[in-house]
């Protein structure tokens, strides 16, 4: 039996666990898929549990326990921001200092009496390792490189809100950081928040907007000269320093100033669930342009400072692929690589990697095709666990012993414009559902995002989709020839298949402009005419690719929408109970667990038992 | 002790001694809340809280 690291992230959004063994990635998990708490912020007890089962392992064989921040900093950085405030603040502080005083401040015990309630009798280390340098391991050491820079941006760790690094051999040196309040993430969290979506959640939806912003316009211009003039002062390598007039978060229990950005940019905030009008749009984009200028100024600073053909990235701003893109389309990089649970999630594994590698100074050899595995860390379930949920209903389904069959069956469901739920092998790890807990449907369908929205995933109407394309497929609908199986890359759909937008197109509502067809591809060009691209490789996820491979065969085109399998507001399905409740409760057609197909025409009777206690907060 | 240990340390590396005096009067309030938990001065200290 090999030494074995576990990694935590707990407590702040996002909760995970992560296991590392003789230096192999064996399991990584997000508490939230096994509470069914979106966002679970709580102890991953559950997550632990699974990763210690995979290993076959129990608490008392790990060498070490690294949780992914430094507590003690952290509170440094509380009290020295409400000082400097003073008196200003003293709400937020009030409300902060209770949960310090009980039980961050003493993470370590706390972390030791988790642990002790499942099944750890001994003592074993408990380490810190710091925010930034989790994400920077995250990045790096699971990454195809034996030297690049990294470039980790979030909202903020410790102290630290944007770092450049240098990774070589099994060791990362912190080289330049920027410090809070100054904070890319929390620049575009206030953004987030002024759009009328939720901080920490919302994000990705404000990147999805944003495309709708007219660009050129003299509103997107203006915007975007006030964000300059008002609320960042943007330097030429990066760095940046907010105004924080205009901001709230440091002491306050909101985002930034309403009235203040109100008087400024002449619109209010929006409040949640209500219209989306042109000026949000606009801002939306005027915000993603600045965030794209200054993330392309760091990784250029990046470059200057280690002087590396390679990039890696982490930390919540990594998880914006539009400005991924642009690094990639920049060339600034000869290669980029992103950690897919770019987020806090992937700071339980940083850790526990920064240990192994850093603290306890193994050797580290880079796996040429990285060491992700694809982000197949998690769970997976046998056909025997399925059979059991079957037979306790009774439901009626076909098994496919021959997986090339059910490859084939599926493309043809697909073809015939049916949207299935795909539930095969591990969970992924990260937001992004990448093949075996996704729903598939046919991205030439023009009606698909529309259906897939508003009846699937009951969301916001104006979400894109994005494609997984086979890998060897990818320059016949992308023009850029690179690889970007974590979903992680905006790219251009390929001018040939775009259709030309009428003249008075920017004049439309919304809805004509959604439901426009863009491209042979509709369902997943956006209004921008971009994708956001999964490669799919036949090494990493065989299955997912056959499927796609028989589409291509029976229709010419290597490509699927992929979403992840949810409604709004619910966790990516983890078990396959998970995954039949969620088919049960919306207009999925077919549902495929493992080689087992279930078709929803002849499922009606079993509606009400599925429909109980089936209902999830909007995110 | 090990936390005391360990916070003298956090301290004495970071060079924040200035904290000191903040923290042992948030820690104090801390230990009247374990404390008193429960207590008649609980609904004192916790509209402080």
């Amino acid at each position: 039996m090999g030494k074995a690291v576990l990694g935590i992230s707990a407590f702040y959004h996002d909760s995970a666990a992560a296991l590392i063994q003789d230096g192999k990635i064996i399991a990584a998990a997000q508490e939230e898929r096994f509470t069914r708490k979106k966002h679970d912020d709580g102890f991953p007890a559950n997550a632990i549990q699974y990763c210690l089962k995979e290993a076959g392992i129990d608490a008392n064989s790990l060498e070490c326990v690294v949780f992914y921040d430094k507590p003690f900093i952290k509170f440094e950085r509380l009290l020295e921001t409400y000082h400097a405030f003073a008196p200003k603040g003293l709400i937020s502080f009030i409300n902060a200092i209770p949960v310090w005083l009980k039980d961050k401040l003493f993470m370590k015990s706390v972390v030791q009496k988790q642990l002790k309630l499942i099944g750890l009798t001994s003592k074993i280390p408990i380490l810190f390792t710091e925010h930034h340098l989790s994400h920077a391991a995250s990045a790096f050491f699971p990454s195809p490189f034996d030297e690049a820079a990294i470039l980790t941006i979030d909202g903020v760790g410790e102290w630290t809100t944007t770092a450049i690094s240098h990774g070589k051999g099994n060791q990362i040196t912190i080289l330049k950081e920027l410090h809070f309040p100054h904070s890319i993430g929390l620049l575009y969290s206030a953004f987030t928040y002024y759009c009328g979506f939720r901080v920490n959640s919302g994000e990705y939806k404000l990147m999805g907007l944003a495309p709708y912003g007219i660009p050129g316009s003299e509103r997107v211009e203006n915007f975007r000269k006030l964000i300059y003039e008002h609320l960042v002062d943007v330097r030429p390598d990066g760095s940046l320093l907010l105004n924080m007039k205009y901001f709230n978060f440091a002491t306050g229990l909101t985002m930034c100033n309403d009235s203040k950005w109100a008087k400024l940019f002449g619109i209010p905030r929006r409040s949640e669930e209500s219209e989306i009008t042109q000026p949000y749009m606009d801002m939306a984009l005027a915000i993603q342009l600045v965030t794209d200028e200054i993330v392309l100024k760091l990784a250029a600073t990046a470059k200057q400072l280690c002087g590396c053909k390679n990039l890696v990235m982490a930390g919540g701003v990594a998880l914006n692929c539009v400005s991924n893109g642009k690094i990639y389309e920049k060339g600034i990089f000869e290669k980029i690589w992103i950690q897919p649970a770019a987020g806090d999630a992937g700071g339980a594994l940083g850790a526990a990697l920064a240990a192994w590698y850093q603290y306890l100074d193994h050797e580290r050899v880079a796996d040429p095709d990285d060491s992700m595995q694809g982000a197949y860390l998690g769970p997976s379930f046998s056909d025997h666990e399925i059979r059991k949920l079957i037979q306790r209903s009774d439901i009626p389904n076909r098994y496919f012993p021959d997986f090339d069959d059910l490859a084939k069956h599926t493309a043809e469901l697909i073809n015939s414009g049916k949207v299935i739920g795909w539930f095969q092998g591990r969970m992924e790890f990260g937001p992004r559902a990448l093949g075996n807990r996704s729903i598939i449907g046919d991205a030439r369908n023009p009606e698909m995002q529309k259906k897939m929205n508003l009846k699937i995933k009951f969301r916001e109407s104006f979400r894109p989709f994005a494609p997984a394309i086979l890998e060897e497929d990818i320059a016949e609908f992308c023009p850029y020839n690179t690889k970007s199986p974590y979903m992680l890359l905006v790219m251009p759909v390929l001018a040939g298949r775009c259709h030309k937008l009428p003249a008075d197109f920017n004049f439309g509502d919304i809805y004509s402009r959604l439901y426009f067809e863009r491209s042979d591809v509709p369902a997943i060009t956006h209004i921008d005419y971009s994708a956001r691209v999964q490669t799919v490789s036949k090494s990493t996820n065989e299955r997912f690719w056959k499927v796609i491979s028989e589409f291509k065969k029976l229709t010419g085109y290597g490509i699927v929408i992929n979403t992840s399998y949810n409604v709004r507001g619910e966790p990516i399905v983890g078990t396959p109970s998970d995954a039949f409740r969620c088919f049960m409760n919306t207009e999925i057609d077919y549902l495929v667990l493992n080689n087992f197909v279930f078709d929803k025409t002849e499922l009606d009777y079993l509606k009400d038992e599925f429909a109980k206690n089936y209902q999830f907060s909007a995110d | 002790m090990e936390f005391i240990k360990e916070l003298w340390q956090f301290l004495k590396v970071r060079k924040k001694f200035w904290l000191l005096p903040l923290i042992i009067v948030l820690l104090f309030f801390a230990l009247i809340i374990v404390f008193t938990a429960g207590s008649a001065i609980a609904p004192f200290i916790y509209t402080i809280f």
